[in-house]
């Protein structure tokens, strides 16, 4: 039996048609998967399926980590950093002519509002590969004195074939954190993409191609994290594995790597993110602040600020100003011009958010907006808002990835900061306050790889989130070779 | 794609007219001060730019682009302020090309105001992030002009026209491109100290100068023009009075790529009037020279007789290149000529004395002469050429004087000597020996294409007689054995040092002088500091703060 045709048309409710690739894409080609197996994308907005793409099993990431390490031996390694840096130019160029098919195709399969995609996801991620771009060639060794018989110096190396797996939340965008800064670095890569997203990324793909990336570059394949992810992960043709999921997840892809050749692992995982308001905190930015850290894509977003600790002079008038921001959330269909919030991502995400939303009322928290669905049809969920929250609480403690806030008051600074270091996270946070010192104070002791001050949710590819961005993502992507050469005396 | 104005909307009140100002300089007022330069260039060499047909010549001066000759200030060309132009000279003929708008002090002052003001206005509150777009831009910008400028730069200057290409306006994209990158990363440090928080802000110096040379035009604007930018400086850039056309044509091509009028000013002049005033200047925070060691010496007198602004200087050089009996022979000749001969000897990091170890010498010397009598000099249109003219008359006559003096003091001329054809300013290539330490032409930098080539016995010896002169910008060494190339490279007191090779300028590594050759680095991030100052922010925490 042939494998269905690549390039298929998806009708959009408007009528617009768009044309996507279905097959992985190996070796700059879209090629059908070994087994012949196709699984169907979701559309959240109405549970239906928008189309069926070739599904990539074992066999398929041998093949493609087989390509990626012939290219980078063969070929890329030898390519001089500055024509990487310029083919990387050339693709975020590509990126910004087509950024209406991509965030077209990432507002259909992830649910969430095509204006944000637009102007959000897709300008982020050009802006990450131009940025990246610039760094290709000023990746620097040192020489290191030592003694006068000596010279020694570094050469910061490619690792060789990444392999990369990414999360349903952003599809182009932590696509580019990880492709941006392993390109760069002079790395082949095999990414595969969530199986609740594969869209945005075959489109992507093309693009790769139409830059002039020598073919087994970059690879990418549609599949499940179960068996395509965990095999990619224990792969011993892969010397390094960016993942960004849940932190159960990530556990998994530790273990494989040690099961396995003991590759470099980096992992983006959960978070359970909180805001301090303090007592002097300008208030109506603390409030517009803090709604966009939880609500901003739907909650879907691992450094989501879902715990709220509020000093306690102010709790009562940020809770009522908070619900009227909760209240005022645009929900709905991702292509209309208005929407905010969007569907979840998948049933099975529904339905646990709403577990969770159940618990909390179960433990005692008070719901202060929302907590149901919304609307009947498709994955969507109420903004939704609890108070009184205890820290001992399921909701305090878990990260929901959902529309679901949880604020609770505190009396001193010293206080806030125990409480929001005591979970097993430590993604982000955020202090509003207007003392400088107090400010500085809480972010030193915030046991978090990001804190926001009088703000949250800035990124920029300058500063580095994690060990992603910014020049520390070229170590992630980079391995250190002291050479030693003895002078005779 | 988004073709009009690349930023519309970036500086307000600047984008809109920025459309308006490219065709400006196309159509522009300044009718008597543009020149059709391609009707100046051999037919035969720019087919692709001009296709012709062997039996209907088109009309080409209806054709030709056209360069503006004014002073370029505030993204407009304009005329001096007392209308005085210079000639410049083809170096291949001797004759004039152009009349060019000569910049004199009130030039100076009105190109310096108009960088402030475009500093003070736009260019400080400009992300990092747009300037690098807006360098990019310029790149494409300039790579689709590439033709063109190696053109005019052969024309002006006479260098070969596959050097034009393939090095200076190659190297010129490659550089803008390179510190595009750096823009956006400029870094400042968060410094742990007791009680306060303090971190460092690397900001820019406001409005920077830059006095350039005649032997690579486009490429030292690059050097200095590029790292400015990227670090959020605005530029006046003084061209040399010898090669002011390519810069003209880079001129015109800033307004397309988007740049705020007064980013970037290029003014011609000559170094005692345009130069010494922008050396001079109160606003001026930083002047970047490159140029002969009497001259920046000028510079930094007019500096520490003005404000105490920041000076960089890469000045002359007397490199040195060791070959010892190890060394591969014929890389070794290859290289050394190369390292003399390469841009007519016009090069601040010649190697124009070669120290050969006894073993080889006599080997060497053969095939080195030889292959120096060979060198193909002529037309530097014809692509076959190596060696083009002298770039001014002034020089030919200074280079000349030098080998008369070499021959007086008893030096003996293994080949050249003398002038090459009877137009334009042709010099044989010239190899002198049997040299003493303090024979002039030992000693100063002669820029032309002659070199001296010594006899030695020892390691010791050859480092000792290395540093005989005040210079240190370059110096190479040849040998196989990897102890030597690194014992020896560790010794020399010079800002580069080639093992095996010469003139390998790299955007991304470093090129400065020891010694009386100048100082501060340009090239790869080292060249940000030259155009940065950094500023200490300390912030208290040691108050008692409100447990809130």
């Amino acid at each position: 039996m042939s494998p269905p045709a690549d390039l298929q048309t998806i009708t959009l409710p408007s009528g617009k048609q768009i044309q996507v690739h279905t097959h992985l894409f190996i070796n700059n080609e879209f090629v059908p998967g070994t087994s012949g197996k196709t699984f169907e994308t979701i559309n959240p907005t109405n549970g239906k399926p928008i189309i069926a793409v070739q599904e990539a099993t074992e066999a398929d990431v041998d093949k493609a980590v087989a390509v990626a390490t012939e290219c980078f031996e063969k070929v890329w390694k030898k390519v001089a950093a500055a024509e990487r840096g310029k083919l990387i130019f050339k693709l975020a160029d590509l990126i910004e002519r087509d950024a209406e098919s991509l965030a077209i195709l990432e507002a259909l399969d992830n649910g969430k509002s095509y204006k944000i995609a637009l102007e959000g996801d897709i300008v982020d991620s050009v802006g990450c590969y131009r940025y990246f771009a610039g760094w290709a060639d000023k990746i620097h060794g040192k020489t290191i004195e030592t003694t006068n018989d000596k010279l020694c110096y570094t050469r910061h190396e490619p690792v060789g074939v990444v392999g990369a797996i990414i999360p349903w939340n952003y599809p182009i965008m932590m696509s580019a954190w990880k492709l941006a800064p392993a390109l760069a670095c002079g790395n082949c890569i095999v990414l595969k993409t969530s199986e609740y997203t594969p869209l945005s990324a075959l489109k992507f793909a093309e693009l790769v191609k139409e830059a002039g990336f020598p073919p087994g570059v970059v690879n990418i394949l549609s599949g499940y994290g179960s068996p395509t992810g965990a095999y990619l992960a224990s792969h011993p043709g892969v010397s390094k594995l960016a993942f960004t999921g849940s932190t159960l997840t990530g556990r998994k892809i530790l273990e494989s790597s040690a099961k396995s050749n003991l590759k470099k692992i980096q992992l983006e995982l959960g978070g359970k993110s909180a805001n301090i308001v303090c007592a002097d905190a300008d208030l109506d930015e603390a409030v517009k602040w803090t709604t966009a850290g939880i609500f901003n894509n739907h909650g879907q977003s691992c450094n989501a600020g879902s715990r709220i600790y509020v000093h306690e002079s102010l709790a009562h008038e940020f809770i009522e100003r908070f619900k009227k921001e909760a209240l005022a959330i645009k929900v709905g269909d991702p292509f209309h011009e208005e929407t905010f919030q969007g569907p979840q991502i998948s049933q099975v995400q529904f339905d646990k958010i709403l577990g969770y939303i159940e618990s909390g009322k179960k433990e005692g928290a008070r719901v202060v907006t929302g907590g149901a669905r919304w609307g009947t049809v498709g994955y969507f969920v109420q903004p939704t808002v609890f108070a009184d929250c205890k820290d001992e609480m399921k909701i305090m403690q878990e990260e929901i990835f959902g529309p679901v806030v949880s604020i609770a008051t505190f009396k001193t600074v010293e206080e806030a900061i125990e409480r929001a270091n005591g979970t097993s996270y430590g993604l982000a946070g955020g202090v509003f306050t207007k003392d400088l010192s107090t400010a500085i104070r809480v972010s030193n002791e915030l046991k978090a790889g990001t804190v926001w001050v009088n703000c949250f949710d800035l990124f920029d590819q300058q500063s580095g989130f994690g060990k992603e961005l910014g020049e520390y993502a070229l170590h992630e992507y980079t391995q250190v070779k002291s050479v030693k050469i003895k002078i005779d005396p | 794609m988004r073709r009009t104005s690349a930023f519309p909307s970036m500086f307000p009140g600047h984008g809109t007219q920025l459309g308006q100002q490219v065709s400006d300089i196309s159509h522009g007022v300044e009718r008597l001060h543009e020149i059709a330069y391609q009707e100046l260039i051999p037919l035969s060499s720019h087919p692709s730019c001009l296709p012709l047909s062997s039996t209907s010549p088109p009309p080409r001066a209806s054709r030709s682009p056209v360069l503006n000759t004014g002073l370029f200030i505030n993204n407009e060309f304009v005329a001096a302020k007392d209308g005085k132009t210079l000639d410049t000279v083809n170096p291949s003929n001797g004759k004039v090309i152009a009349k060019v708008s000569e910049a004199g002090p009130e030039d100076v002052d009105l190109a310096v105001h108009a960088a402030e003001k475009a500093y003070n206005d736009v260019w400080s509150k400009t992300s990092g992030k747009t300037r690098s777009r807006l360098m990019h831009k310029l790149a494409d910008i300039l790579e689709s002009h590439a033709e063109e400028l190696a053109q005019i730069e052969t024309l002006d200057n006479g260098k070969g026209i596959s050097f034009s290409r393939g090095f200076d306006v190659a190297e010129l994209i490659q550089c803008f491109r390179y510190y595009a990158g750096w823009a956006d990363k400029i870094h400042g440090k968060v410094i742990d100290t007791e009680g306060a928080f303090s971190f460092t802000r690397h900001e820019p110096i406001g409005v920077c100068g830059a006095i350039i040379p005649w032997n690579f035009p486009l490429l030292m604007l690059a050097w200095k023009i590029a790292p400015a930018l990227a670090t959020g400086n605005t530029v006046v850039l003084k061209t040399s009075e010898l090669t002011p056309l390519s810069g003209l044509k880079f001129a015109s091509l800033v307004a397309e790529a988007g740049f705020p009028p007064g980013v970037i000013n290029i003014i011609t002049g000559y170094g005692p009037r345009a130069g010494d005033a922008l050396a001079r200047h109160s606003k001026v925070g930083k002047i970047a020279f490159t140029g002969s060691t009497n001259v920046g010496r000028l510079v930094m007198k007019a500096a520490a007789e003005s404000n105490l602004k920041k000076v960089t200087l890469e000045l002359g050089g007397k490199s040195p290149n060791i070959i010892f009996d190890d060394a591969d022979l014929d890389e070794a000749v290859k290289w050394a000529h190369h390292g003399i001969f390469f841009n007519h000897g016009q090069t601040c990091c010649a190697g124009s004395r070669v120290y050969v170890q006894e073993g080889v010498y006599d080997e060497f010397l053969k095939r080195f002469s030889k292959i120096s009598r060979d060198t193909k000099i002529g037309d530097p249109f014809d692509e076959g050429n190596f060696q083009g003219p002298q770039v001014s008359e002034t020089q030919y006559n200074r280079i000349m004087s030098y080998i008369e003096h070499g021959i007086k003091e008893g030096a003996k001329v293994a080949t050249g000597g003398k002038r090459h054809g009877t137009e334009g300013y042709f010099i044989e290539p010239t190899v002198f020996t049997d040299v003493k330490e303090d024979m002039k032409i030992m000693q100063e930098e002669i820029f032309g294409p002659v070199v001296a080539v010594a006899k030695f016995k020892t390691l010791e010896e050859v480092i000792e007689k290395a540093h005989l002169t005040e210079y240190g910008l370059a110096a190479a060494v040849f040998t196989q054995n990897v102890t030597k190339a690194l014992e020896v490279s560790a010794l020399l007191k010079a800002g580069t040092v080639w093992v095996n090779c010469v003139n390998q300028l790299d955007y991304n590594t470093p090129f400065g002088g020891y010694r009386q050759s100048g100082f501060g680095r340009e090239n790869g991030k080292y060249a940000l500091d030259n155009y940065t100052q950094i500023k200490t922010v300390k912030v208290n925490l040691t108050r008692s703060t409100r447990s809130t």
